[in-house]
């Protein structure tokens, strides 16, 4: 069960490179580094020697992607651990950055929606960030109840990993909150919540 | 089917700024106060001259906050089609007009980390609201402000001693100093945000500059009010109203309409703000479009004319009004 049509939902424009933009940054994601790879195969890989590439495998390790991305010879490229050392970094990149560097993010919907509120608050506007959804279709939802997030939802109804409440997945998108929105499917019967449908593999 | 609740204002005050440049206070006449507006805001200034009934939109020059008049500063144009030569010529303080509500179709982008400003000429006028509403909110800003000459350029030395000369940079033509955009545009930080004001060659040209030095088009800002450009008469025909209107050579369509007695939606005046979009059922000639407001392939199809600058070359037009 989801509640879809609703104007909010993201739409991803696909990783293409500005040729006008004097530094390129990439924040990539899983298989997110394939949305650069082969744009660099259509494009003519000129634009990596101004270019940064930060990288996290998350749960694509077993496919070496960064073997890849350190092949493309990009003027940097530097493998992160985890999420949240990534958003860091970038955090820190775009304070030090300038007007003509555009930055391009890919990965899931989850990462998309964290690396651009990093950027929203250097200032960017979110359509002149470029993005690419690839892999999972696991979505990062906020409760409107507890307002705890919990990433990497696969199904609608679920259980708030903070509140315990069934919740309904909704296109409802908040780019403040890098989440969509999720509401309690069962409030006037509880017990009552539909059997969860896998919508997001 | 104007969405302008209009107010009736007296002449305060007029004061010769600088060559060919005059500033006019207005103040309501029922002694209300005025509505706040928001740097980058304009009226539509009706005018009386006449049989004529005149009405060009300006850019508000003083504080947004004040709420005790509005000031506009006005070129007096060469070839005016005749609003610049009334408010310079014919306006005596004491006389009466009408102002409509401020609109703002050139407001600052609030998440921008800085904010830098390029004027040509009388186009400084709406960056003196937002210059000091940016001051007051403590916003990063920079002015940089071609003149033709020192004694042409209005309010350069005024801004200078208000904001200092780190953040009013002044650029005169006649000592042959112009605005170094190239080197401005390289080295902005991240989050900078770019508005432009002044002649149409100036607007074109920096935002290709910024363009090319890889600057989003989200952060690029520009505003210019079209006079509608004179051409030969042609006949109107209004589809809905059953009526058919000549449009004079120095006419526009949404004047002739006007003239006639037909209430057609506009807001800008200047062909910026898409307000008065008509559909065209019919055209016997050619539509000439003099809007910055239709993308190309909607003024290619033929289906659309903004009324307020544009007109056709040929015999009539037949809209959907």
């Amino acid at each position: 069960m989801l509640v879809a049509g609703i104007k909010s939902r993201p739409v991803y424009g696909g990783l293409s490179v500005d040729p006008n933009a004097r530094r390129h940054l990439f924040a990539l994601e899983g298989e997110g580094a394939l949305a650069l790879t082969e744009e660099a195969a259509r494009s003519g890989a000129d634009f990596l020697k101004n270019a940064d590439i930060l990288y996290v495998a998350s749960g694509s390790r077993a496919a070496d992607h960064d073997k890849a991305l350190t092949a493309l010879g990009a003027d940097t490229f530097w493998l992160s651990p985890t999420v949240p050392v990534l958003l860091n970094r970038l955090n820190v990149m775009l304070g030090q950055a300038k007007m003509g560097t555009r930055l391009y993010v890919a990965g899931t919907e989850g990462f998309i929606g964290q690396a651009m509120q990093v950027a929203l608050n250097h200032g960017i506007d979110h359509a002149s960030i470029r993005c690419e959804h690839r892999g999972s279709a696991a979505r990062r939802v906020q409760c409107v109840h507890c307002k705890g997030v919990t990433d990497n939802v696969t199904t609608s109804p679920y259980g708030c990993t903070h509140c315990g409440l069934s919740l309904l997945v909704r296109d409802h998108y908040s780019r403040r909150i890098g989440a969509f929105q999720g509401v309690n499917i069962d409030a006037e019967e509880p017990g009552t919540a539909p059997q969860p449908e896998e919508l997001f593999p | 089917m104007t969405i302008n609740t209009e107010m009736k204002v007296r002449v305060a005050k007029i004061t010769p700024v600088a060559d060919k440049v005059k500033r006019f206070r207005f103040e309501r006449t029922d002694g209300q106060p005025m509505p706040v507006f928001s740097g980058g805001a304009h009226v539509i200034v009706s005018m009386r001259d006449g049989q004529v009934l005149r009405r060009n939109p300006y850019s508000l020059m003083s504080a947004p906050g004040d709420t005790s008049g509005y000031e506009i500063s006005v070129l007096r144009v060469e070839n005016s089609r005749g609003g610049s030569a009334f408010l310079h010529e014919k306006l005596k303080e004491g006389d009466t007009l009408v102002l409509s509500q401020p609109v703002n179709l050139f407001p600052f982008d609030h998440r921008g980390k800085k904010h830098i400003m390029m004027a040509g000429g009388i186009g400084i006028t709406p960056f003196m609201a937002m210059m000091e509403q940016m001051e007051l909110e403590g916003r990063a800003f920079e002015l940089h402000y071609a003149v033709r000459t020192r004694s042409h350029g209005a309010y350069w030395k005024e801004l200078q001693q208000r904001y200092g000369a780190h953040r009013i940079k002044i650029y005169c033509d006649a000592e042959n100093l112009f605005i170094p955009v190239d080197a401005i545009l390289e080295n902005q930080p991240l989050g900078t945000h770019l508005y432009v004001c002044g002649p149409a060659g100036m607007i074109s040209g920096v935002l290709g500059k910024a363009r090319t030095h890889g600057w989003p088009k989200e952060n690029l800002h520009s505003e210019e009010f079209l006079a509608p450009p004179p051409g030969k008469a042609f006949q109107v025909k209004l589809a809905r109203a059953n009526r058919t209107i000549d449009v004079a050579p120095h006419q526009s369509i949404l004047e002739a309409v006007e003239a006639a007695g037909i209430d057609a939606p506009y807001l800008c005046r200047g062909g910026a703000c898409g307000q008065c979009e008509t559909a065209v059922v019919s055209c016997d000639g050619e539509l000439e479009h003099n809007d910055h407001f239709l993308e190309p392939d909607e003024k290619a199809s033929g289906k659309k004319i903004m009324i307020c600058v544009s007109r056709i070359k040929g015999n009539a037009v037949t809209l959907d009004l």
